[in-house]
């Protein structure tokens, strides 16, 4: 149960970073960090008590396997988290070349 | 035809990745290429939706087929309601193209531009064609980071703002679905859509999925823009260049946001008295908001923002309202109708909301401005922009014999009958305060004096976006047409079957 909630906590960390942070480039590490704290808990969805990796082994048929979907899920997920992160970034350096700064507060034409 | 279906993902993919290899090779590559691969996929979509009918049709992904009946593998599914959403988003697609090809010029990185483009339309076409809740994701974050990127194509402030935002927010929301997409599969142990749906009809745990229920509003309904969760569309929408505002609200929202809502709590969950409550309140608060705050704007694309998340909200709301009915019990053929509108609601506003962002394009185009104050007098110099987009705001505020009229019409008719007295007369409001807020552009923008006499020496736009602009405002006019009920059987019911009969989406993939 404590790893469940730790991962809770650093989602939360991550939420309060995205929400409270002025700087584009902490706002886009917060929201990585949320990401990894999603990332873990289907890490730990896919885990069995006392498993090993799932390489089928016919000579142990009373061997515990951990399930490796959520394994693949998880690659796949942040393979995608990457290609967020690295747009994210891009946009954030172009921000950087138009205001010279990473202020939030000094970045706002738009507003809702 | 189900060795057409991966090719609705295949085909765009791999014109985007021959773009980006050949376009600097061959002078002018993109600009054919581009057109001819997303006019097969239309013909491809129009077939299918001719061919399919009543049945639904499944294809295996790398022939992981089923087995004892345990899916393994992954499905694309294709049914009334997906081939519908197909037709679409090529459709939609398409005729944004065709107008990038001479508003698309100013900017430079054209082969970047149609490259993304592909890529937008492989994303959705997968979104709505996938029946497994992963890959589902998986296509919906190749469409949506497309389209952060075209968001930010003009790379001047306020797009490289907006994008910042949209992005945030939409990192946001794809965590939201992870996280529910991961708990839907902890309790379960599958993610095909159609197993997941038998195996919680075993044994269904209300609390735990009402919990995954509100991470599914709140992760898609941000993609949606539905009312709370709205602060990135105006801004995104009005940023990014006029043809991909079109795609954006148009068709994006639609087949990432409100597609996948009601795929999901129609065929996945077992309907729940909450939800369907919670989804027609939404729906409905962000129908009256959006279409008051329409009203106060100046910024011709930021007021289409706007009357998008209002004209989203009449979806929603028809779905809610179909879906409290079918928990009730009582009063199904109010519901097929609820469903019914809001589908045709779907469809028609696919086309005007596009037609609109096209022609606020064409202005934009012209005058290098979006400023309603700064325009005026216009219907002389531009007649195809002005008689079009007069089709266009008829069509959206509900004035007979556009297609906008039939499908409020059919939603305030299912609510009448369903005893949703409120939703009704908030419907009606709604309705006349788009119709003062497009009275007010069309005043502004083409029949006022104006001040300025430069104006009087705009040209109409070329060709290629006048075409554009007059196929979609006949398409208003013929999608009328779907008012007739021979005609409505036709076409919108196999999609209202799939919706109603909730159950026999699992169990005819199943094959049980």
């Amino acid at each position: 149960m404590t790893v469940y909630i730790l991962c809770f906590v650093l989602f939360l960390v991550g939420l309060y970073g995205v929400l409270t942070r002025r700087n584009l480039i902490k706002i886009a590490i917060s929201l990585s960090i949320m990401e990894f704290s999603i990332f873990l808990i289907l890490v730990l969805i896919g885990y069995i008590e006392n498993g090993i990796a799932p390489i089928l082994d016919p000579g142990r048929a009373d061997q515990v396997y951990v399930d490796p979907l959520p394994q693949a899920m998880v690659l796949t997920a942040i393979v995608i988290g990457l290609a967020t992160t690295a747009m994210l970034m891009a946009i954030a350096i172009r921000l950087y070349r138009k205001y010279k700064t990473f202020d939030i507060r000094e970045i706002r034409n738009l507003r809702g | 035809m189900d060795a057409l279906i991966p090719l609705f993902v295949a085909i765009p993919l791999i014109s985007a990745f021959l773009i980006m290899l050949l376009s600097k090779v061959i002078k002018g590559f993109h600009r054919f290429f581009a057109p001819i691969a997303l006019l097969c996929l239309l013909v491809m979509a129009i077939f299918e939706y001719a061919n399919l009918g009543q049945s639904s049709i499944q294809y295996a992904v790398g022939g992981w087929s089923i087995e004892n009946g345990y899916p393994i593998g992954i499905f694309m599914v294709l049914d009334g309601f997906s081939v519908i959403m197909l037709s679409i988003i090529n459709l939609i697609g398409f005729i944004a193209l065709i107008y990038s090809l001479s508003y698309i010029r100013k900017y430079t990185a054209e082969g970047n531009y149609y490259a993304l483009f592909c890529l937008i339309i492989a994303g959705m076409n997968g979104v709505v064609l996938s029946g497994d809740l992963f890959n589902l994701f998986v296509f919906l974050e190749v469409s949506v980071i497309a389209s952060y990127a075209l968001v930010a194509f003009g790379v001047g402030k306020t797009e490289l703002e907006a994008s910042f935002k949209y992005q945030v927010l939409g990192g946001l929301a794809s965590m939201l679905i992870l996280l529910a997409i991961g708990l839907i599969y902890w309790k379960t142990k599958t993610l095909n859509i159609a197993d997941v749906r038998s195996v919680m009809e075993s044994g269904y745990s209300k609390p735990f999925y009402i919990f995954v229920q509100v991470l599914l509003i709140s992760g898609f309904g941000l993609k949606a823009a539905i009312i709370p969760f709205h602060a990135w569309l105006p801004d995104a929408h009005s940023s990014a260049p006029s043809p991909i505002s079109a795609m954006l609200s148009g068709v994006l929202i639609k087949a990432v946001g409100v597609y996948v809502l009601i795929r999901l709590f129609f065929n996945l969950f077992v309907f729940s008295h909450e939800i369907a409550v919670v989804i027609t309140a939404l729906g409905a608060i962000s129908m009256l908001i959006g279409a008051l705050v329409a009203l106060m704007q100046w910024d011709l694309k930021r007021m289409l923002a706007y009357s998008s998340i209002s004209q989203i909200g009449y979806v929603v709301m028809a779905f809610g309202m179909g879906m409290i009915l079918i928990v009730r019990g009582d009063h199904l053929p109010v519901a097929a109708l609820a469903i019914g509108g809001g589908l045709y609601h779907l469809v028609n506003h696919a086309v005007f909301k596009g037609l609109l962002f096209l022609n606020a394009g064409a202005l934009e185009h012209r005058l290098d401005t979006r400023d309603l104050k700064k325009m005026g007098g216009l219907s002389s110099v531009m007649p195809i922009t002005s008689s079009t987009s007069f089709m266009a705001s008829m069509s959206i505020s509900g004035i007979p014999p556009f297609n906008g009229f039939f499908s409020k019409l059919f939603i305030i008719i299912a609510a009448i009958n369903g005893k949703f007295y409120l939703l009704a007369a908030l419907a009606v409001g709604v309705s006349i305060v788009t119709l003062a807020y497009f009275l007010k552009f069309q005043r502004f923008a083409f029949f006022n004096k104006s001040s300025d006499p430069s104006l009087n020496h705009i040209k109409e736009v070329p060709f290629s976006m006048s075409f554009s602009m007059v196929f979609l405002a006949l398409l208003c006019l013929a999608l009328s047409l779907l008012a007739i009920p021979s005609v409505n059987e036709a076409l919108l019911q196999p999609a209202i079957d799939v919706l109603m009969q909730s159950d026999l989406y699992s169990t005819t993939l199943l094959g049980l």
